[in-house]
């Protein structure tokens, strides 16, 4: 589904990602972990396609077409989601009209007609249920005075509406209390089919008791420099970062 | 009718008042007569100003004043049908509609209308006879032109507008339309100067609609007062969609007296020159001002804000949010003074301006100003001058959203604010819409007009550079 073949990324000069390879295959839960600063979301950004970086070399291939070439919306047409560490505010554009537009010009790019507004409002209200967020969150504009709770749960609403192939989510349990991070989790496990995949970004091992990974990397100083079983996320947790410092150093 | 000369409008204007003072002040007493010499004096004194003058250093009105343009003492005939000529439609929005044709009251004839709860609404110039101890007591008491040349010139030679009277303890149910339209044959120069008077406890809900329906250069002096008496409600909107040839100088004098409440809103959609002057004075205790504004302006358009709260006694608050976008080479200034008298104790006074610049040429000259001499008042402002926020557009393009869409989005929400604050739902709806076929590019200045006439009617569009964003 997607392939990442040494992937160079550079911010003002400064080489954040130095020869990223990643496979992902369809029904696949990845982990990405490592410390702050090794080019976590730098990855899910570029993913994504926020073009505030300089791609130096290497390819990202979605279902075999080069993600690079295409603009941001198109990726999320042909099926990424970035699940925001930071979800933006954005005052006076309601989360309906929102999330309405967003899925019909999706639906545009594949060719489908608009979605009628009963059928969406169907939806809306199933997905809602399904994830055990309250009305009032819908009623509001795109985050506009969310809790940080309320941020990410809205971040994993807007997945469940919009049904990606790929779900990048970066950090999402950062800032969650346990039972936040319970629902997040149960969302993303009610989501999860053998036709779609996720990467899930973060710095601690918390998350990944309640969504399983297939695969576990570790990213550190712009490279993948472990992959493993759920296994290797508790003997990082048990270990630490420093563990895999040491590794490298000999 | 007769040319005034470019190079010396000045002197033009000054032999027109000579020659045709006779007719002008027809129908003065003594007061507006002493009133209008006054003015002329002032006039003659000040001129037009110029960007030496301080609160004109952004806004060049030499660039309109280069140009010749005619000026008439005649009143439109009264068998010219304003329904002919424009149609403001906003469905299901149930008004009084009066129309102001090239500054002259059209009613088929009939210049004033007592309705049956004693509302008044009619030509000023027939008030001046009908109503005499109405318009003295309030006609150019509030509209103070002693430093303010365009207030003097207008107060010298304006003949007509509108007269509205809400009689003490009346509340008018359905809101009053004033339509202003310039349909002249040449460029001219018109001096329209209204009045609305709300007596105690009434209110009042007024819809202030100045609009194009030629393609002439026009040069319109608006001069309103407006006097809010105790307890009374003022709701008024200003909706201006001009021609790019025009001017418009747009100055409102509001008169704010105890427990009295004024809402005035305006949105600026299109026009060359615009210029809004809104002077509230808050002149009785525990009266409460909102003064708000929106303009969408591109291409060579000008908007000039101006915005002056008096707070004059205690317990007073006022409320001033400005927005706006500017796009291409459009350029805009707000000025906001708010002055606390040194007795206005328990002041609370808020100010605010924003900005979104699309274009590297569109600039914005914002500048908040706080003259305070009470201690107990609570006042902040500010101003900001922006893009559209790069993460914002990120955001809703990584859900799917094309670039242009987000973009519309966004500048949509920015203005939304100013929009969502009309209270009148069928009206929010309408101008709700002008605002997105503005954003859209969908909104030309003969949208409304079923007057075929031979004017180009023009696109109105914001033409972004994409790759700027």
């Amino acid at each position: 589904m997607l392939t990442i073949k040494n992937l160079r990324v550079a911010i003002n000069n400064k080489e954040i990602l130095r020869g990223i390879n990643l496979e992902v295959k369809p029904g696949e839960v990845h982990a990405i972990m490592g410390p702050n600063g090794t080019g976590k979301s730098t990855l899910a950004s570029v993913i994504a396609g926020r073009d505030i970086y300089d791609i130096l070399g290497g390819e990202v291939l979605f279902n075999g077409k080069n993600l690079l070439d295409l603009p941001v919306e198109e990726r999320a047409a042909e099926g990424i989601f970035l699940g925001f560490q930071y979800p933006v505010e954005i005052p006076g554009v309601s989360m309906t009209n929102f999330m309405r537009t967003a899925l019909n010009e999706q639906r545009k790019y594949r060719g489908l007609d608009p979605m009628p507004a009963n059928e969406f409002l169907a939806k809306m209200e199933e997905k809602k249920k399904m994830l055990e967020i309250q009305a009032k969150l819908t009623n509001r504009s795109v985050n506009e005075g969310f809790s940080g709770g309320e941020k990410k749960k809205n971040e994993i609403f807007q997945m469940a509406m919009l049904e990606p192939k790929l779900a990048i989510l970066d950090e999402t349990d950062s800032g969650l209390d346990i039972d936040a991070l319970k629902i997040v989790a149960n969302g993303v496990n009610m989501l999860r089919r053998p036709d779609n995949a996720f990467v899930v970004i973060t710095h601690y091992q918390r998350l990944l008791d309640y969504i399983v990974p297939d695969i576990v990397h570790v990213l550190f100083d712009g490279k993948i420099v472990r992959s493993g079983t759920k296994e290797l996320a508790l003997e990082l947790e048990e270990k630490g970062y420093e563990w895999i410092k040491a590794g490298l150093a000999q | 009718m007769e040319e005034i000369a470019m190079l010396n409008i000045k002197d033009a204007i000054t032999e027109h008042y000579h020659l045709n003072l006779d007719s002008i002040g027809k129908v003065d007493n003594p007061r507006i007569a002493g009133l209008r010499k006054e003015a002329f004096e002032t006039f003659r004194l000040l001129g037009f100003p110029d960007t030496k003058v301080e609160k004109w250093r952004n806004s060049d009105l030499s660039r309109v004043l280069d140009r010749s343009y005619t000026f008439r003492v005649e009143p439109e005939p009264q068998n010219t049908n304003a329904r002919d000529l424009f149609r403001c439609e906003v469905p299901g929005f149930d008004t009084t509609s009066v129309t102001v044709l090239n500054g002259w009251y059209l009613n088929g004839g009939k210049l004033l209308t007592t309705y049956d709860n004693g509302l008044v609404i009619g030509s000023l110039r027939a008030a001046f006879t009908a109503f005499p101890d109405l318009v003295e007591k309030h006609y150019g008491r509030y509209a103070d032109f002693k430093s303010n040349g365009l207030a003097a010139l207008n107060t010298a030679l304006a003949m007509d507008g509108v007269f509205i009277y809400v009689p003490d303890n009346v509340v008018v149910e359905k809101p009053v339309q004033m339509v202003s339209l310039i349909n002249m044959k040449e460029d001219s120069m018109i001096q329209l100067r209204n009045l609305v008077i709300l007596g105690k406890n009434s209110k009042l809900t007024l819809v202030q609609c100045d609009d194009s329906i030629d393609d002439h250069r026009s040069f319109i002096n608006t001069v309103s007062e407006f006097y809010i008496g105790e307890n009374s409600h003022l709701d008024h909107y200003k909706l201006q969609n001009k021609n790019d040839h025009s001017t418009l100088i747009n100055g409102s004098w509001f008169m704010i007296e105890r427990n009295a409440n004024l809402s005035s809103n305006g949105i600026s959609l299109n026009g060359g020159f615009i210029r809004n002057e809104s002077y509230a004075r808050l002149n009785g205790s525990g009266s409460h001002a909102d003064l708000l504004g929106l303009y969408l302006m591109d291409r060579n358009q000008h908007i000039d804000n101006q915005v002056f709260v008096d707070h004059a006694v205690p317990d007073c608050t006022s409320n001033e949010s400005f927005k706006g976008i500017l796009d291409d080479h459009a350029s805009g200034v707000f000025n906001g003074h708010i002055l606390v008298r040194k007795d206005a104790q328990r002041t609370n006074a808020y100010q605010n301006n924003k900005n979104i610049l699309i274009s590297d040429k569109a600039v914005i000259d914002t500048k908040p100003f706080l003259e305070i001499y009470a201690d107990d008042v609570k006042c902040s402002h500010g101003a900001t001058v922006g893009q559209l926020d790069a993460e914002a557009m990120f955001y809703l393009r990584s859900r799917g959203i094309s670039f242009e869409n987000s973009r519309m989005l966004l500048m949509y929400a920015f203005a939304a604010d100013i929009v969502n604050k009309i209270s009148i739902d069928e009206l929010r709806n309408r101008i709700d819409d002008l605002v997105k076929k503005r954003l859209r590019g969908e909104l030309s200045i003969c949208d409304q007009c079923v007057l075929h006439c031979n004017a180009q009617e023009q696109r109105v569009a914001f033409n972004i550079d994409m790759s700027r964003i």
